[in-house]
């Protein structure tokens, strides 16, 4: 009882405590509440950001799923991007961590190299991979003598972008493992070596659970990473023919002359509910190890 | 973001990221309302009229020093440029014009110019109009021409869409201007055996294709029926527009192949290297053209495919002025407005810019180049003078359905009927 009692507030620690929650109340609704409210309840509506608002109910989202052929394109890229940079760029970032954690020869110039890219925007890889993919001009089409129009045909040109920003994502997967494999107890592998566990036992049996806090960290930056892709697309076609993410359709119907604000919005929602998704998920393992 | 002159002086570093920076960019409008900075003033030592100020969306480097030289001109009033990039200039305009816009601002006809006068974002212009009338021709004055029968747009210069090729290597293989949609099959099958990609082709930033589908919709059903289309009049599952899309697919296999992955920039440069025999693009082409080879540089207007409407129309697009409906300085403004109407203004800015022509009908066209000249001829030989897709119709509907729905037809044209009716629906949603 003593205890609960020293802890109670007094009036200044009231005040105190009010106005500093308070400024993180207030800036929070009126910067990620408040917007996303907005974008919820206009998603609703029919404006082209002059004329008088007009209620429409669902009908956008009908319209969405019905008749416009960018957004299950956009849907369909955007779960792409996800499971490639988690399966394929994420593991290979890995893959690289370990190679040169064996402090191979000449490991300090893979690790630059391979941690280059990091250092550029993606809309600057974007123009890379213009140089690189261009049908005409392209470095890869001079080089093996190819004609194939990498960045034009809607079947290929999406994987040739996504190896283009795993490029990206690689060093930066690589260079965070580095670290954690580095704060790993050598002991652990010297005892896991002795007991006659091969290499590859004693990385994912022994070293591979002690990076977990290191995996959650990577896991939700490659979510980041997948949703928010905007800019490389943007900057090689304005995300159209085949590069259609939803990022880009919120922009290209909100922001650009269009102002079809109700329907852009109502494609921002879809986007809020997919990341939503990966919030709770990620919030409710959070929450339950700290228990 | 869909408009050809001024994406081909940009360099695509500068277009992408000020495109992904778009987000900040009310910001930088608001700004520029404030007419403090790039301020040209006008010559005038009265400036009785006190400060007109101009939004521009002139950036790049010719048509700003073009319009500049043409302000300084004007001597009944200080005049304040601010210019603003292109593209962002013009994504934001509906939040520039309902916010603190400038007197005066930069625009284009035609629907584009309609649909703010409509939403009451431009002010009525007639009066300067009974000065300038006798100026213009009639095809220029139902350009400036809103919905309800006033005026509100002032036509600066204009540029025509044609066919271009090298006058060397058609002389050179013995080519003929084609005049019928036969001919022009003929020729192209020609140059594919004398090693040539017939026609160059590109449609990377999305709008280039739209000219094409221009053309064929007026040569195919005339101009009546293409604006009608483009003011969601008629059906996209009409048999007239199929046909279209039918003539199109024909063609396109004369058509440089993967257009969906190249610029026009690139597709100009094909035809300036002697690898492509001819392009259908705006006179801007020129740019992607070294000084030396501007004189090997001709077009032909788009043959004839029926009959009934021949080569009638031409697609010319016009840029010009209005006044913001929030204008500070009204009587400033229409003083400035009727200055960049003379004909010695507009003289200015094509000589300064040769991708132009003068829009005003009492322009000097003896200092013209010889593509000007040639430019000038075709256009006044048109009934009808169409202003591009995406400035014929509503923005929404032109950069959200038509540019996704021409790269499907470029990357799969055998897809018509299923492409016409996705048209067709998102039309409906969108005009609704």
């Amino acid at each position: 009882m003593t205890r609960l009692r020293a802890r109670r507030h007094s009036s200044r620690d009231v005040v105190v405590l009010s106005i500093g929650l308070g400024v993180a109340i207030g800036v929070n609704v009126a910067f990620i509440w408040g917007p996303t409210l907005a974008s919820i309840v206009l998603s609703g509506t029919d404006w082209n950001g002059i004329s008088e608002i007009r209620w429409v109910g669902v009908e956008n989202y009908h319209d969405l799923a019905t008749s416009y052929p960018p957004f299950w394109t956009a849907v369909r890229n955007n779960v792409l991007w996800l499971a490639f940079l988690g399966l394929v760029a994420t593991p290979f970032g890995l893959f690289c961590a370990v190679l040169l954690d064996r402090r191979i020869r000449f490991s300090r110039l893979y690790q630059g190299a391979l941690y280059l890219p990091v250092v550029l925007s993606l809309a600057v890889v974007g123009f890379i991979a213009q140089l690189v993919y261009s049908q005409d001009y392209g470095v890869l089409n001079a080089v093996t003598g190819r004609e194939t129009d990498w960045l034009g045909d809607p079947s290929v040109n999406i994987w040739v972008v996504m190896v283009a920003a795993a490029w990206r994502h690689v060093g930066y997967v690589m260079i965070i493992y580095l670290a954690g494999l580095k704060a790993v107890d050598p002991a652990l592998k010297e005892a896991a070596a002795i007991d006659g566990a091969s290499e590859t036992q004693a990385f994912f049996r022994v070293v591979f659970p002690t990076l977990r806090p290191i995996n959650v960290i990577v896991l939700v930056i490659t979510v980041i990473e997948a949703l928010r892709a905007f800019d490389i697309v943007y900057a090689i076609n304005k995300g159209r023919n085949g590069l259609e993410l939803l990022s880009v359709l919120v922009t290209e119907n909100i922001v650009g002359e269009a102002s079809r604000i109700g329907f852009g919005s109502a494609i921002a929602v879809v986007l809020l509910v997919i990341s939503m998704g990966f919030i709770i998920v990620y919030l409710t393992q959070l929450f339950r190890e700290e228990r | 973001m869909t408009h050809p002159l001024p994406m081909s002086r940009r360099t695509m570093l500068q277009n992408s990221l000020l495109g992904a920076a778009a987000f900040g960019v009310p910001a930088i409008l608001a700004g520029c309302s404030n007419p403090a900075d790039q301020g040209t003033p006008g010559t005038g030592g009265a400036a009785a009229r006190g400060t007109v100020s101009v939004g521009s969306n002139a950036s790049d480097e010719v048509p700003k020093k073009a319009l500049q030289t043409v302000v300084q001109a004007f001597t009944q009033a200080d005049v304040k440029i601010n210019t603003v990039d292109h593209n962002t200039f013009q994504e934001n305009i509906n939040r520039y014009l309902q916010g603190r816009p400038d007197d005066v601002f930069t625009w284009f006809a035609g629907y584009r110019m309609r649909f703010f006068a409509e939403q009451g974002l431009a002010t009525d212009i007639s009066d300067v109009w009974q000065g300038i009338g006798a100026d213009y021709t009639p095809a220029f004055k139902q350009a400036a021409t809103g919905s309800d029968g006033k005026q509100y747009f002032v036509p600066f210069t204009y540029y025509p869409w044609a066919v271009f090729y090298r006058k060397s290597v058609w002389e050179e293989k013995g080519y003929a201007v084609p005049k019928t949609l036969d001919e022009f099959t003929a020729l192209a099958t020609k140059m594919k055996s004398d090693g040539l990609v017939p026609i160059a082709f590109a449609d990377k930033d999305g709008w280039p294709a739209m000219g094409t589908f221009d053309i064929v919709n007026m040569r195919v059903n005339g101009y009546d029926f293409h604006i009608s289309l483009m003011a969601g009049k008629e059906s996209w599952t009409d048999p007239r527009v199929k046909q279209v899309f039918d003539t199109w697919r024909g063609l396109l296999e004369h058509h440089q192949p993967g257009a969906n992955g190249r610029t026009w920039q690139e597709a100009a440069q094909s035809l300036q290297q002697k690898k492509t025999g001819m392009y259908l693009l705006g006179m801007f082409v020129a740019q992607q053209f070294p000084e030396s080879d501007l004189d090997d540089l001709d077009f032909f207007a788009f043959p004839e495919i029926n009959p009934q409407f021949g080569q009638d129309s031409v697609e010319a697009p016009i840029d010009g002025y209005m006044i913001s409906a929030k204008a500070r300085n009204v009587e400033g403004a229409k003083q400035l407005l009727k200055h960049l109407a003379s004909a010695a203004s507009q003289n200015v800015a094509t000589k300064l810019d040769p991708g132009t022509l003068a829009a005003s009908s009492k322009a000097d066209t003896s200092g013209y180049s010889a593509l000007q000249k040639r430019g000038a001829e075709l256009v006044s030989q048109a009934a009808h003078i169409s202003q591009f897709l995406d400035r014929d119709t509503r923005p929404d509907f032109a950069s959200t359905v038509m540019i996704p729905a021409l790269q499907r037809f470029i990357g799969k044209p055998d897809d018509i009927d299923a492409l016409l009716k996705d048209i067709e629906a998102q039309k409906t949603n969108i005009f609704r």
